[in-house]
C-alpha cells in the first residue's frame, strides 16, 4: 500500500506492506537509523519517536497508522547545528553511557516536558517509566531532564 | 518481530467499519490504538487476515455529560481520560485509573474501547468500569444494543461482542471527584497489575472491583455486602478473595494473590474511609 508522512519536516512516500511497523519504515524505507529497536515488545522505549508531537513506541504502531502524520525522530530534533535543549542537557549531565536507549529517552523527555513543563523529580521518573536504560542507571537521565526543563522555561 | 501478513483497510465512520468487517468475514479484526492487538500479532498469537482500522473515526472520541451519566466514546485515548476536566469533577476514579495504564507512550495511543474489547482481566480499566456499573453500547449491522459490564466480560479475552459488532460508547455513573482509590501492585514499572483493587463510592454505596483475580475482571461482592452491613475496612477486606479464581503465573501463585488482594482491598478501603 502507498503511504506518505512528514518525517522531520521532509515528505516521505513509499509503497509498503500493511504489516510494516513504523520503526521498520523509519529505519529501512526512510534510512533513519537513529531510532533503535531494543526489546521489540513495547517495553523498553528505545524506539520512541514523536507522532504529531506525542511520544509513541514505533515498534507497536503500523506505518499505515502513521499515514499522513508528522513524525519527529532523533535526527530531526536539532535546529540545524543547534541541539535541542534536551540533547544539550543529556550531553552536559552525562545522561548516557552506551547510548542505545538515548534517542528514545530524549524523545520521551521532549514529549514529557511538553505535557509537564515544570516537572518534579517524581514526575520525570514516572514520566520515563516506559524507557529502560541498562547502563547509566537513571540518576543522570533524570538530572538531564530536570536541567533541560529549567533551560526551556528560562528561554520562554 | 513482524506480524503475519494481513490486508489493511481504513474506516471513516462506525457504519463503514461495520460494513467492512462484514465484508471481510470472521478473520477480520478492528484495530484501534493497537496497544493490545499489535503485540499479540507480533507474537503470532493473533493472526487476523484483515485489519479494519477504526483509529481515525474521530467522532468516537469524546467525554460528555449525558445528564444522569457520562458518555465516553470508545476511541477516547487514555491520555484524554487522564487529562479530562469533566472526569476530574464527575468521575475521578476513571481518570485516576486511566493515568495508571501502561506508560506515557501507551497512553498516547491506547483507547478505552480497545482495552474493554480486548477484555484482559489484568487490565486496569475493565475493573474500574465494572465498579462504575458501566454500560457498553455495541453497534452491529442490525443496529445498536447495550450490555451491562457485568454481562460483557465472559471469559479470558472473551466478551459479549459479536465478530461484526463495534464497541462505540461506554456509559458510566457519575461518582464525583473524590472518594475512590486504586491500589495497583506490580514489581516492574509500566507492567500489568499482579493484583489490583479499585474502590469507589458510587450512589451512596462502596463498590469494589478486582484486577487479575480470575479469567475476567470481578466485583468483590462479598466485600461490598460486608461494608453495607457495617463491617470495618479491615474486616470487609478479609472477604476480598471470596469467589475469585486467581491465576498462577511467573509473577505470583494463586495463594499469593489471595493474600495480596486482601491487603490491597484493605488499603483501598482505608484510603476512601478517611
Amino acid at each position: 500500500m502507498q503511504i506518505g508522512m512528514s518525517v522531520n519536516g521532509a515528505a516521505q512516500d513509499h509503497d509498503v506492506e500493511p504489516r510494516t511497523l513504523l520503526v521498520q519504515y523509519l529505519r529501512e524505507a526512510c534510512g533513519l537509523t537513529g531510532t533503535k529497536i531494543g526489546c521489540d515488545t513495547s517495553s523498553c522505549g528505545a524506539c520512541t519517536v514523536l507522532v504529531d508531537g506525542e511520544s509513541v513506541k514505533s515498534c507497536t504502531m503500523l506505518a499505515a497508522q502513521a499515514d499522513g502524520a508528522a513524525i519527529t525522530t532523533i535526527e530531526g530534533l536539532a535546529d540545524g547545528e543547534q541541539w535541542h535543549p534536551v540533547q544539550t542537557a543529556f550531553h552536559e549531565n552525562h545522561g548516557l553511557q552506551c547510548g542505545y536507549c538515548t534517542a528514545g529517552m530524549v524523545l520521551a523527555a521532549v514529549s514529557l516536558l511538553d505535557e509537564i513543563p515544570n516537572p518534579s523529580e517524581a514526575d520525570v521518573r514516572l514520566g520515563l517509566e516506559g524507557n529502560l536504560c541498562r547502563c547509566t542507571g537513571y540518576h543522570n537521565i533524570v538530572k538531564s531532564v530536570l536541567a533541560a526543563a529549567e533551560t526551556m522555561r528560562a528561554s520562554k | 518481530m513482524i506480524p503475519a501478513a494481513f490486508d489493511y483497510v481504513r474506516a471513516g465512520s462506525s457504519a463503514e467499519a461495520i460494513s467492512l468487517i462484514g465484508e471481510h468475514g470472521e478473520d477480520a479484526k478492528f484495530l484501534a490504538g493497537g496497544m493490545s492487538l499489535l503485540p499479540l500479532m507480533k507474537l503470532r498469537l493473533a493472526t487476523p487476515t484483515v485489519l479494519v482500522d477504526v483509529g481515525r473515526v474521530r467522532d468516537l472520541s469524546y467525554v460528555r455529560d449525558a445528564g444522569d451519566h457520562l458518555a465516553i466514546g470508545a476511541l477516547t485515548r487514555h491520555r484524554d481520560l487522564e487529562t479530562s476536566d469533566l472526569l476530574a469533577q464527575e468521575c475521578g476514579v476513571l481518570r485516576a485509573v486511566a493515568a495508571q495504564v501502561g506508560d506515557n507512550q501507551v497512553r498516547h495511543r491506547g483507547t478505552i474501547g480497545g482495552s474493554v474489547a480486548h477484555g484482559d482481566p489484568a487490565s486496569d480499566l475493565p475493573a474500574a468500569l465494572l465498579a462504575l456499573d458501566a454500560t457498553f453500547v455495541l453497534q452491529g449491522p442490525g443496529g445498536t444494543r447495550s450490555v451491562a459490564a457485568t454481562d460483557f466480560f465472559q471469559g479470558f479475552l472473551e466478551t459479549a461482542l459479536a465478530p461484526d459488532e463495534l464497541l462505540t460508547e461506554i456509559q458510566v455513573r457519575k461518582s464525583g471527584g473524590a472518594g475512590f482509590a486504586y491500589e495497583k501492585f506490580n514489581r516492574r514499572a509500566q507492567d500489568w497489575a499482579i493484583v489490583g483493587a479499585v474502590a469507589a463510592r458510587v450512589n451512596g454505596g462502596t463498590h469494589v472491583a478486582l484486577v487479575n483475580m480470575g479469567s475476567v475482571p470481578l466485583r468483590a461482592r462479598a466485600v461490598e455486602t460486608a461494608l453495607a452491613q457495617g463491617a470495618s475496612p479491615t474486616d470487609a477486606a478479609r472477604e476480598a478473595a471470596v469467589g475469585t479464581e486467581p491465576p498462577s503465573d511467573l509473577n505470583a501463585s494463586p495463594e499469593y494473590r489471595t493474600h495480596l488482594v486482601q491487603v490491597l482491598v484493605r488499603r483501598a478501603l482505608e484510603a476512601i474511609a478517611t
